[in-house]
């Protein structure tokens, strides 16, 4: 009979208010192997877990109940506790009182019978609980980044920092990421590249860092400290190793016509291309949809052309194994399509562009060499208007845009504006905006100069429609303060696209088992306190596959991130969940149930000898889980149809006995 | 079953929460303080894979009027397939139940991510109200059970 104490805790008024504690603590005094029960303030403070291993001595205490927060929350802390008690750590269960209850419930008597069952409940489990112990497993010093934008970059160059190798992984044939396509970055006004290529360079020539560019992960497999991940290495019909990334391929050849996405479309790149010329790796890649010699074999003028001998027609995919201790996942994110948004003519004039577009049309190295000009006719505009919240916060709309505010288009549009009108006095600045939304260093003053210094005129409005009249687009839009229907004729509409997470994280989440969120943003493993962690252990997040970020805050995420990877590979060995599958040999009849819903391929069969009543010995087949392997989903547990199979921690009579204590 | 003060039927619903989707996803509920009933008890298990059919009769035996299993969305199974292992399983223990004398609107199977505390908030209002209307489970209910 275990000898347990029930701890209720107060949560200041979170619990209190709505709970009675004191009836709490009092009703479950007479539970069966309860021999002391108590309530405090603040149970997770020093003086509360004091409490409890005082508590733990003076009664003899086997187990513990503490009706509180979310384990989620706090499981961790008093099992913590529990073994500075003397106890084992996994003898201690928590009754969640606060969100499942004080939280929601207004009503005080009946909040606190729940909160009583609820801890009648945990004092049923504790009662059939076991001491645990978690097992061991080595860890590879490695870590994965995936991603190579800003955020990878600072994730990778971190870890580096620290002495463990690092691979990052980038769907393009460069790293750089978006950051690279920017021109200059508020509320500093630096330019991108200026502060974006030096780290893409140390990137390069860091020895701990390797790059596979152009590649991406196909499988991953493992856990953490473990994972096994597969790369697979697209042929960019270019010897990495050999191209000097001189460029003299990508003037000759022929085929000129292709759209460059770096520039979104705005100029054409020819089939072999490097896309900017600060690119890492600084190397030729053949585009296999437009190379006429990869297409029907006809042409190899770069191979003719190239001195290195670098291109090598007959490459192909290469698939790579490797093992890590930790992955990062920093895929980043894109401006959402505009295709559905009709109101704006994107698709039907040329003038109408994204500010990603923008950016790319003021920066030097785009495809107007820095001159800001029409996209249809080369044409200086002088009158720009700017639309904010194209696809943000729009809660009606969630089939077209999305529900969250974007974030960083306020500023940035902010920074057009500004630029637009420092650069060229005589344009006419418009901006329609919902709300602007500046809180950041020094970001509010930014915008405020934006409108007091340079004169951009700032409407709070919505544009409801941009029709192409002629060479103009007449923007028709309201200005909800003067109250009036606004009728402007614009050389240049640019739009503040929503931005949405990379396509390609979705089945990187799937790959990963890490959970996101319904616009696919990558789940923290707590919104607060562990915004840098995957709930899935050894996976960690940085950047805007998060959730919308600028720069800065990317950064510190990206190092945040790293430090996480830093304390895990810093161990030698982890202690992994002792919460695993267990056979009970006497019981199991080997028929291999088990074995096939496992998805780990955690269990194999043993022959055992088993010594019978009258003495004689048999052998038979018996299931061994592998305690390495096993991550205690319970699913052989259910399959099992002898009921050989039990989960260690949620054995099968532990949750009967939550049942029958909630259906009292 | 539950009679409160004015005599208005209350049904008892068990929960059973996967650990990494479900039961953060009640959490989330929580901490963004969307109600749902006080009857609505949470039981945690680490996959809805976990759950065995026993475990959702026994409840019933024990008195409860509707058992809601609630898991990760198919395809985002921390345990990366459990929660099919789930959806089959209780198909063929739904497709039993009848059967056993039990309506089938008693018991569902439902997906609830961690970022989806609205979700399990209204699915909870939701379930009670269906099962409220079946009236309480007396057909499994087994009185030897009570005191």
């Amino acid at each position: 009979m275990q000898r347990i104490g029930v701890f209720v805790c107060w949560c200041g008024s979170n619990i209190a208010g709505t709970v009675d504690v004191e009836a709490v603590s009092n009703a479950l005094k007479n539970e069966p192997g309860v021999v002391f029960s108590t309530n405090y303030q603040y149970m997770c403070s020093q003086a509360g877990q004091d409490l409890i291993i005082n508590a733990v001595k003076e009664h003899n205490l086997t187990g513990i109940v503490v009706c509180s927060c979310s384990p989620r929350m706090h499981e961790a802390t008093f099992r913590k506790t529990a073994q500075a008690a003397g106890l084992n750590p996994y003898m201690v269960e928590i009754a969640n009182i606060r969100e499942q209850c004080s939280w929601i419930h207004k009503d005080m008597a009946l909040g606190t019978e729940k909160a009583i069952i609820l801890g009648k409940a945990a004092v049923a489990k504790v009662n059939l609980n076991a001491p645990l112990t978690p097992g061991e497993s080595p860890v590879t010093k490695r870590a994965l980044v995936i991603g190579g934008g800003i955020a990878g970059i600072q994730t990778a160059l971190d870890i580096a920092d620290a002495g463990y190798e690092v691979d990052i992984v980038e769907t393009k044939p460069t790293i750089g990421g978006k950051m690279a396509q920017l021109d200059k970055t508020f509320p500093t006004l630096d330019c991108a590249a200026c502060i974006l290529t030096p780290k893409m360079v140390d990137v390069a020539q860091n020895d701990k860092i390797r790059i596979f560019s152009y590649s991406e992960v196909c499988d991953i497999k493992g856990f953490v400290g473990n994972f096994d991940v597969e790369i697979k290495k697209k042929a960019r019909y270019v010897k990495e190793d050999i191209c000097t990334g001189c460029g003299l391929c990508t003037e000759k050849c022929p085929q000129k016509n292709v759209p460059n996405e770096f520039n979104l479309g705005m100029d054409n790149r020819r089939a072999i291309y490097i896309p900017f010329a600060q690119a890492v790796p600084k190397v030729a890649t053949i585009d296999p949809n437009t190379c006429n010699m990869l297409k029907n074999g006809k042409c190899g003028v770069c191979a003719k052309v190239c001195t290195a001998n670098a291109i090598d027609y007959t490459q192909k995919d290469e698939i790579i194994h490797e093992k890590y201790g930790a992955i990062v996942a920093a895929t980043g994110f894109n401006p959402i399509s505009m295709d559905k948004f009709d109101e704006y003519a994107y698709s039907q004039s040329k003038d109408v562009i994204t500010s990603l577009e923008f950016e790319r049309l003021t920066n030097a190295a785009g495809p107007s060499q820095g001159h800001l000009v029409r996209p249809s006719d080369g044409e200086h505009p002088h009158t720009i208007v700017f639309v904010q919240c194209v696809g943000s916060r729009c809660a009606s709309c969630s089939e077209k845009g999305k529900e969250y505010c974007s974030k960083i288009c306020c500023m940035y549009t902010a920074k057009h504006a500004m630029l637009t009108r420092d650069k060229y006095p005589d344009t006419e600045v418009y901006v329609f905006y919902i709300d602007v939304r500046t809180p950041g260093k020094s970001f509010d003053e930014f915008y405020r100069r934006a409108v007091e210094e340079y004169g951009v005129h700032y409407i709070k409005g919505m544009v409801g429609k941009v029709s192409p009249e002629g060479k103009k687009l007449i923007v028709q839009g309201s200005d909800l303060i003067a109250d009036k229907q606004l009728k402007i004729e614009a050389d240049l509409v640019v739009l503040a696209a929503a931005i949405e997470p990379d396509k390609s994280a979705r089945p990187l989440a799937t790959m990963l088992t890490a959970s996101m969120d319904t616009n696919d943003f990558f789940t923290e493993a707590h919104p607060k306190l562990r915004p840098v962690e995957s709930p899935t252990a050894g996976v960690f997040l940085s950047g805007t596959c998060q959730g919308p970020k600028d720069i800065p805050e990317t950064v510190s995420q990206a190092s945040a991130a790293a430090a996480k990877v830093i304390g895990l590979l810093s161990k030698d060995k982890l202690k992994g969940n002792p919460c695993i599958a267990n056979a009970n040999e006497l019981m199991c009849n080997g028929c291999s149930s088990c074995e096939k819903v496992c998805p780990y391929g955690a269990i194999t069969y043993v022959e055992k000898e088993f010594r019978m009543p009258d003495r004689t010995t048999m052998i038979r087949r018996v299931a061994s889980v592998n305690e390495a392997v096993c991550q205690g989903c319970g699913a052989c547990t259910v399959a099992c149809p002898s009921g050989a199979m039990d989960l260690k921690g949620f054995t099968s009579e532990q949750i009967i006995a939550e049942v029958d204590a909630i259906c009292k | 079953m539950q009679i409160n003060n004015e005599n208005e039927y209350k049904p008892l619903i068990v929960a059973f929460c996967c650990n990494w989707c479900s039961y953060a996803g009640a959490d989330l509920a929580g901490n963004n303080r969307l109600a749902y009933p006080e009857n609505v008890k949470i039981i945690k298990v680490p996959c809805s894979c976990r759950v065995n059919p026993m475990f959702i009769l026994r409840a019933f035996q024990r008195g409860a009027d509707g058992v809601i299993l609630c898991g990760c969305h198919p395809g985002d199974c921390h345990y990366t397939s459990g929660n099919y292992f789930t959806r089959r399983r209780m198909t063929l223990l739904f497709s039993m139940l009848n059967f056993l004398g039990i309506e089938k609107e008693r018991t569902r199977v439902e997906w609830v991510s961690a970022a989806e505390g609205a979700k399990f908030a209204a699915t909870m209002n939701e379930f009670t109200e269906a099962v409220a209307k079946l009236g309480p489970n007396k057909r499994l209910e087994d009185l030897r059970c009570k005191k």
